[in-house]
Order: structure tokens, then sequence, then C-alpha cells
């Protein structure tokens, strides 16, 4: 790619290129219809409008709900994930029923009975940088509404590489961010976080828990923003950054300006799509050098043979509550550095976290500090229950 | 000067619960050192060994992003607000 692609929102669309809108149509609009704003050329444009969603969970229910509601013509999806119980506190495209199913057949028919107007298109898949490009240029608004930093890095890129806008809208606990990015001349996502944050630091929702309404707040701001950009109306969040504290209810609106060091949308050094996992620092990560790690059997194993190992859950509080290995004590990772001193050097140390990522960032801190006999639970407590202790619950 | 350092409910558990302290200082850095020294276990999460910012918490004085204004050397005024925005990904 040697030039930026440019946005496909054409608003200079002639009236008569707009699709028809049937008879039932007209009536299923008929409110939007009477806004000056929107009115029957609105509508069109709604209809001939393409908008990709990424990820069908928290932030994507209400999105894929309202935009479809509302009259997107186009409407991808793209996610790889099943419906899992846990989903189900905020996650209001699917229902209990669809427990098990894909994500994307429950989003089908939820979305389809909502508006059978809507051509949806799925793809069962991850987003990765081999598929973005081809995928967002078939849209013309992105919305991200993922729930990890290596495909938000990736959503990112590749909308400034073609000229889509993304909006953005983030979500932990009770607080959440949303924006446009990557509009002609506003700032993108790598200007506001030139980099991911090291691995484990910031929990997701999954390790942190999050208000269920929360993604309803923050998606149906996307949402509102994805139609103001397809209608052309308005202000957009485009070089803005809102804050929503659920917990105090205060909005706060801070200036957004492109970076002129943004590799992306500033010198636009950022030719390609690149390897975003590795960007995130997941690879060294995943691949653990240095960290040994111990099997659910083997754990067991050494357990049996009665060998004096002192078992550390390194978990947020709420997860220990929720259900913990027995014979643990608890030692968040956040304060594994404070705590050095309640580690003994001459007994085994094994660490355990939900999957086995801050288990290792935890026996790093402790291998930093002299400890040699540190292990690492592979696969985390969800590894163990699996393997071991089916009562835990699943989270 | 006396101003006041907003943090979010994620940090402010390392603050004693409070999501709004007040810091005295004539920059932006001076005040987060202050806010620091009276809780430790906050600075590792706003800068990095060598005191400089990271790329994934950004801050705001007032509606201003410092890093245009002179980053950590932003002087403050009496009132002043800093608004410390942390990146978070979930969805």
């Amino acid at each position: 790619m040697t030039a930026t692609e440019t946005t496909s929102v054409d608003h200079t669309h002639r009236l008569a290129e707009l699709p028809e809108l049937s008879t039932e149509e007209l009536q299923r609009y008929s409110r939007h219809l009477l806004l000056p704003e929107v009115g029957l050329e609105g509508q069109r444009r709604l209809k001939a409008g393409r908008v990709l969603l990424v990820g069908a969970g928290g932030l994507g229910s209400p999105l894929g709900l309202y935009l479809a509601a509302a009259g997107v013509g186009h409407v991808g999806l793209v996610d790889f994930d099943v419906v899992d119980v846990t989903n189900l506190q905020r996650q209001v495209l699917h229902g209990t029923r669809d427990v098990g199913r894909s994500k994307l057949d429950s989003a089908r028919d939820r979305l389809l009975d909502i508006n059978p107007h809507v051509d949806l298109e799925t793809y069962d898949t991850r987003l990765t940088s081999d598929n973005a490009l081809e995928i967002v240029r078939e849209y013309d608004v992105v919305v991200d509404g993922t729930d990890n930093f290596p495909t938000r890095y990736l959503v990112n890129d590749a909308c400034v590489l073609t000229g889509r806008p993304n909006v953005y809208g983030s979500i932990f606990r009770f607080e959440g961010q949303a924006s446009v990015f990557a509009t002609a001349d506003g700032p993108c996502y790598r200007c506001l976080f030139r980099e991911p944050p090291p691995p484990g630091l910031v929990p997701s929702c999954a390790e942190g828990g999050v208000l269920g309404v929360l993604p309803g707040l923050i998606g149906t701001i996307q949402a509102t923003e994805t139609l103001k950009i397809l209608l052309g109306i308005g202000t957009t969040l485009a070089g803005r950054l809102l804050l929503v504290d659920a917990l105090r209810m205060q909005f706060r609106t801070l200036k957004l300006q492109r970076d002129p060091a943004c590799p992306a949308c500033g010198t636009r050094t950022l030719r390609e799509l690149i390897d975003y996992e590795d960007f995130c620092g997941l690879r060294a990560v995943h691949s653990g050098p240095g960290v040994p790690e111990v099997t659910p059997a083997e754990l067991v194993a050494w357990r049996a043979r009665g060998d004096a190992i002192d078992l550390v859950d390194v978990r947020e509080p709420g997860e220990w509550a929720l259900g913990h290995l027995s014979g643990a004590r608890h030692v968040p990772l956040g304060t594994v550095s404070s705590a050095l001193g309640t580690f003994a050097r001459d007994r085994t140390t094994v660490l355990y976290c939900k999957g086995g990522t801050r288990s290792a960032q935890a026996a790093r801190i402790l291998q930093d500090d002299g400890f040699t006999n540190v292990w690492s639970l592979t696969g985390g407590i969800l590894r163990w229950r699996t393997e071991v202790d089916p009562t835990l619950p699943n989270y | 000067m006396s101003i006041t350092v907003h943090l979010p409910t994620m940090l402010a558990r390392l603050a004693g619960d409070t999501n709004a302290l007040e810091a005295s200082g004539d920059t932006v850095g001076e005040a987060l050192t202050d806010v620091i020294a009276r809780f430790p276990a906050l600075g590792p999460r706003l800068r990095d060994d060598a005191g400089k910012p990271y790329g994934f918490v950004t801050f705001y004085l007032n509606d201003e992003d410092i890093r245009f204004h002179g980053g950590f050397e932003a002087p403050i005024a009496d009132g002043d607000e800093v608004i410390v925005v942390p990146t978070v990904a979930g969805g």
C-alpha cells in the first residue's frame, strides 16, 4: 500500500442512485422519516450504508440491534466465539437458548427478526492481518467492538490504511471510552495510545469484571456515531474522546488531536498491517521464555507425593472469591512485588491465574528477585477446572 | 499551585479509593510526584522507572493532551484538573 485510500462514505450520492424503500419500509422507519435531519433521503442513505461490526459481544450487541433496527442496509459481523452463559449478563444480542451456539448464528436470528431488510454478512473468523484489509474494504464504516489490544490496533491500522472511519468504544468495570478515529483529518487510536500496555497489566473484563449495562451505554453511543456518519449529520466524536464513568454518572469530553509522530496517520511510516500479537508483547508471553510451566496433571502428581509447594493464586480478589484451588493462598499480581517477603526461596512455588498469562508475569517478578524454583500453572485455573476439578466455576 | 488529579476507578483503589486527589506543584509531573509520594503504589501505574510517561496512559490537563503542551513539564495553575486516561480494551 503506497497511499491511504479515501473514505468510502460518500454523501454526494445522487438521490436517484440510492436504494428505494418499500411501503413496508416506509412504515417501519416512519419515526426516522419524520426527522428533518433524516427524512426519506437519509433513510435511503442508511439503506445504502455498509457497516462492519468487529465483535458480536458486549458492545456488538447493542450496536447490532440498533443498527439493524435503524435500517442500515448492509451489516458485516466478525466473530468466532460461541455464546457462553457468562456472556448473557451484558450481551443482549444472545439469549439463554443460544448458549453453545455460534454468536454469528445467534446474531443472525436476532437481527433478521428485528429487521429482515438487513443484508447481513457474517465472517466466522478472527480478524487478522491477513484478512482485515480485504474485509474492511467492503464497508463504509468500521465499528470496534473487540475485547483485546491486538485486535484494536489491527482494526485501527486497517481503518487508517483504507480510509474508513473507526467508531471506537472500550469498556472496563464501570468506565468506558468512545471516539471516532481515522477520519480524513482526525486522529487515530494510536494518537491516543501510542503503544499497548505490557501483557497482564490491564485486566480484561473477563478478569476484572464489567457492569452489564456499561457496554449498552457505550455501544449505543457507537451506534449513534455510526448513524451520524452514514447520514452525514451532526458533529461526531472525531477529534474528541468521551469518557463515561457509570459509577458517578459523569461524562467528560477531552480534545484529541492527530499526533504528528503517529506512525499510522501522522508520519504514515506504517504502510501495511503488522504482527499485532507481537506488537502487544503477547508472543513473548505465550512462549514464556525463562518461566517453567507445570501442567495440572504434573501438579497433581507433585502434591500426591507430598512435595512442599507454595501454591499462589495471583488473580484479582473477585476471581479468588468465585473459587480457587484448595491449599492456595492469594497474592494478586499487582501486589507480588511488595509481598516478596512472603515467598520462601527453599520451597517450590507454583503460581496460577485464570489462563496462565498473569502467573507467568508473577513468576518473572520472582525470578528477577533471584527465586529459582518458580513455576506457572499451564492454562491456569480454567485448564485445572477442565482436567482436575470440574466443580470450580467457569468464568 | 493546588490542582485536582482525577483517577479512573481502576487506579483509585491504589489511592485509598479516592477518584479525585488534591495535589500541588508547578508542573503536571510535579503534581504527579506529589500524589505518588502519598500513594506509592500509583507510581508504576502512572510513569515508568525513569519517570517518563507510558504510551498507554494519557494525561490531560483540563481538556488538553499534555503531550502537545510539554508533557510532564506542562505548567499548571491553581484550580487546574489533570485527568488520567488509561487504555482499556474490554468490549
